[in-house]
């Protein structure tokens, strides 16, 4: 990965996508691109250009989403669907260890070897910046991952710039965008006459070797800049992240988070929607006799219930609590953990929220509305209801 | 002697969800509804390279039901069998207490952080250790106790505190008399005495204002139990002069992967499976006290 192109940008005709994309198929790769499908533009495997949602436009509003055909013929004049990469890095149901019972004795067997190696095209800025997010989790931390980093190592990105905006876009409050500007193989920008395409890596412009390229003139140039300006200028959604951290940890009992709860139905959308949401949890799945069993790992939401269960209690059991933790670690403790924060700004889950609810709108009423530094409960030695043990305790 | 070099990692699985067979070669009744198993690996390669400190944890899996985290207790008999002191309480721990002797099942770990054990001894500085347990929160404690009878000579006094419901909740009761005499101060006291008790009465941090602490600042608090417990021994410990980098504590939340990767053990900035859960108490001071974090 390179945090800045190679050489000079060159032009390609549009036709000449469907020959990288057959070259990709031809070096192993599953080709992963947007389609659209149950009136939604989502990611799956692509076998042409055919298959891209060609003319088709979203708009976004908190707890809306439409698609709708335009007379254009762009392939990517869209932003996001509810889709995101990280359901092929970070698959949302995956086979971790099988489990056979022999002579009344169990063999664990891992499952995790060989993984498919995917080409992604149409990858936005922000979800560059998510797929960096995660390879913070999954891959540089003391555990890693295995399959994630399997998948990732092997694959091959096609950057996208967005030349519109969505309402619901704010990567230029977080940073990460519009404009790709690294962790991608190649970037392309969609011109009427053609793509502009930006090498990236070694791999990168060995795979675009065969296309036919043409050298950019400067009107292209201007074109390229031109409309990349235009998704700029198109975002008008923005979150203050000053300060954030502290904002976010010092007001862990603001009345605001009463608030919030009254309308989340903690029904987990944003965090499956969510690029860098990374929790799961493992099951078991058995066969009848249940001697032949799976350890499946899938996707899990700090919305859920469950998901703070301990044999002493539930340590989130009501919606406030649980909000709560998913925006302060999203937006603070976030940089704690992974140096970051946890959020791109794409903007999915304001508008996959059913009641709409938008988070750049919760943080400002907390910026706005501070209450008093938090100070902890006091405590007291000698108060003895307090302190009689609860029921359980650890095991 | 820091937190980071006390709170060392044991060394990273490369493979995450590999998973130990073993088998339950010997189980005994504890407390009501309490257990204590010796897990046997089955494969001698196996058990040569596993290696835990105290404080660490293992993933205990039964095929079907599940995983449940449990502290390491001992490590025993020429190293063949790992303890675990378990409640009854779950799908999993009710699954292994049903098994009993003979039982095969998986194991993955060591996990977690370690009690700061090098911070006990520097050369000439002999460090009084005072273990502050509630409940079954003295099985993640029993490994460290074990350790500091094993090097009895190189720590100050060494003392446990032992809260428990009622006199017969007190865990590794039949084992207290032999670390008293290996030179552990031992008290316990329970919040309901029956008719034959004429031991303390009440709440374990008042056993901890009850003690003599002679040198605070070369005094360690370590406790493990229920968090609101937890709490007032490290306020009553540090109202007794004791420094609150000596103050330590074990944590309790959801764990699955335990490795940091599924999100279900966090606590603000923390991730209990991989951070902890042995913490400094100052290092989470400041989340225990907020409500449903």
């Amino acid at each position: 990965m390179s945090s800045s192109t190679l050489e000079e940008p060159c032009l390609i005709e549009k036709c000449e996508l469907d020959r990288l994309i057959e070259r990709l198929k031809c070096e192993g790769f599953i080709v992963v691109g947007p389609y659209v499908e149950d009136s939604a533009i989502q990611y799956r495997e692509i076998q042409s250009m055919r298959d891209l949602p060609r003319g088709y436009r979203d708009t976004q509003e908190p707890g809306e989403y439409r698609v709708a055909k335009l007379l254009k013929k762009n392939y990517f004049e869209f932003n996001l669907g509810p889709h995101s990469w990280k359901q092929f890095l970070f698959p949302p149901k995956l086979t971790v260890n099988s489990c056979t019972k022999k002579n009344e004795s169990w063999e664990f067997i891992s499952k995790v070897d060989s993984q498919p190696k995917f080409a992604f095209l149409g990858v936005r800025a922000c979800e560059l910046a998510a797929i960096q997010v995660q390879d913070r989790v999954f891959m540089e931390g003391p555990y890693v991952d295995p399959v994630y980093q399997a998948r990732r190592e092997s694959t091959f990105i096609v950057a996208v710039n967005c030349t519109v905006a969505a309402s619901t876009c704010f990567c230029t409050s977080m940073g990460t965008g519009p404009k790709c500007k690294s962790t991608f193989d190649l970037a392309l920008t969609e011109l009427d006459c053609g793509f502009v395409v930006e090498v990236g890596t070694a791999r990168g412009r060995s795979m675009i070797s065969d296309l036919t390229t043409r050298e950019l003139d400067p009107e292209h140039a201007r074109d390229s800049q031109l409309l990349q300006q235009r998704a700029v200028d198109q975002i008008t959604k923005r979150l203050d992240t000053s300060e954030i951290l502290n904002l976010l940890m010092g007001n862990l009992d603001h009345p605001h988070w009463d608030e919030v709860a009254k309308r989340c139905l903690s029904c987990t959308n944003c965090t499956m929607v969510c690029p860098t949401c990374f929790c799961s949890s493992v099951t078991d799945v058995s066969n009848l006799s249940g001697d032949e069993i799976e350890r499946q790992r899938q996707w899990d939401s700090c919305f859920n219930v469950d998901f703070s269960y301990t044999t002493s209690g539930t340590v989130r059991d009501d919606i406030r609590s649980r909000y709560r933790q998913w925006l302060t670690h999203k937006l603070a403790s976030w940089h704690d953990q992974f140096a970051s924060s946890g959020c791109v700004g794409c903007g999915r889950c304001i508008t996959w929220c059913p009641v709409g609810i938008d988070l750049t709108v919760e943080v400002a009423a907390i910026r706005n509305t501070p209450s008093s530094n938090r100070t902890l409960p006091v405590i007291q030695p000698s108060c003895k209801a307090e302190c009689a043990f609860p029921k359980d305790s650890k095991a | 002697m820091n937190a980071t070099a006390d709170q060392k990692k044991a060394s990273p699985l490369s493979e995450p969800w590999y998973t130990f067979p073993v088998t339950i070669r010997r189980a005994y009744a504890e407390a009501p509804n309490v257990m204590t198993y010796d897990f046997e690996f089955d494969h001698h390669a196996d058990a040569r390279q596993y290696a835990f400190a105290p404080g660490q944890f293992n993933m205990l899996y039964v095929p079907g039901a599940g995983e449940a985290a449990i502290s390491i207790a001992e490590r025993t008999n020429q190293d063949r069998f790992l303890k675990h002191t378990i409640r009854t309480v779950g799908i999993v721990t009710r699954a292994i207490a049903k098994g009993g002797v003979g039982m095969s099942l998986g194991l993955r770990g060591p996990f977690g952080t370690r009690w700061p054990v090098d911070s006990f001894s520097d050369g000439s500085v002999k460090r009084d250790v005072i273990l502050v347990a509630g409940g079954i929160g003295l099985a993640p404690l029993r490994s460290l106790l074990l350790f500091l009878i094993e090097h009895r000579e190189k720590v100050g006094s060494v003392s446990l505190l032992i809260g428990a419901r009622s006199p017969e909740d007190v865990v590794y009761e039949s084992e207290l008399h032999g670390w008293r005499e290996n030179g552990v101060e031992i008290h316990v006291t329970v919040d309901r005495p029956d008719q034959n008790w004429r031991g303390h009465v009440g709440v374990v941090t008042l056993l901890l204002g009850r003690i003599a602490i002679p040198r605070p600042q070369s005094t360690f608090v370590l406790t493990c139990g229920p968090e609101v417990m937890m709490r007032y021994v490290a306020k009553s410990a540090i109202n007794s002069k004791i420094p609150t980098e000596n103050v330590w504590l074990a944590l309790e939340r959801n764990m699955n992967c335990a490795i940091g990767l599924c999100g279900h053990c966090q606590l603000g900035p923390k991730f209990i499976c991989k951070d902890g859960p042995v913490f400094r108490y100052d290092q989470v001071r400041d989340l225990l006290g907020v409500q449903d974090f």
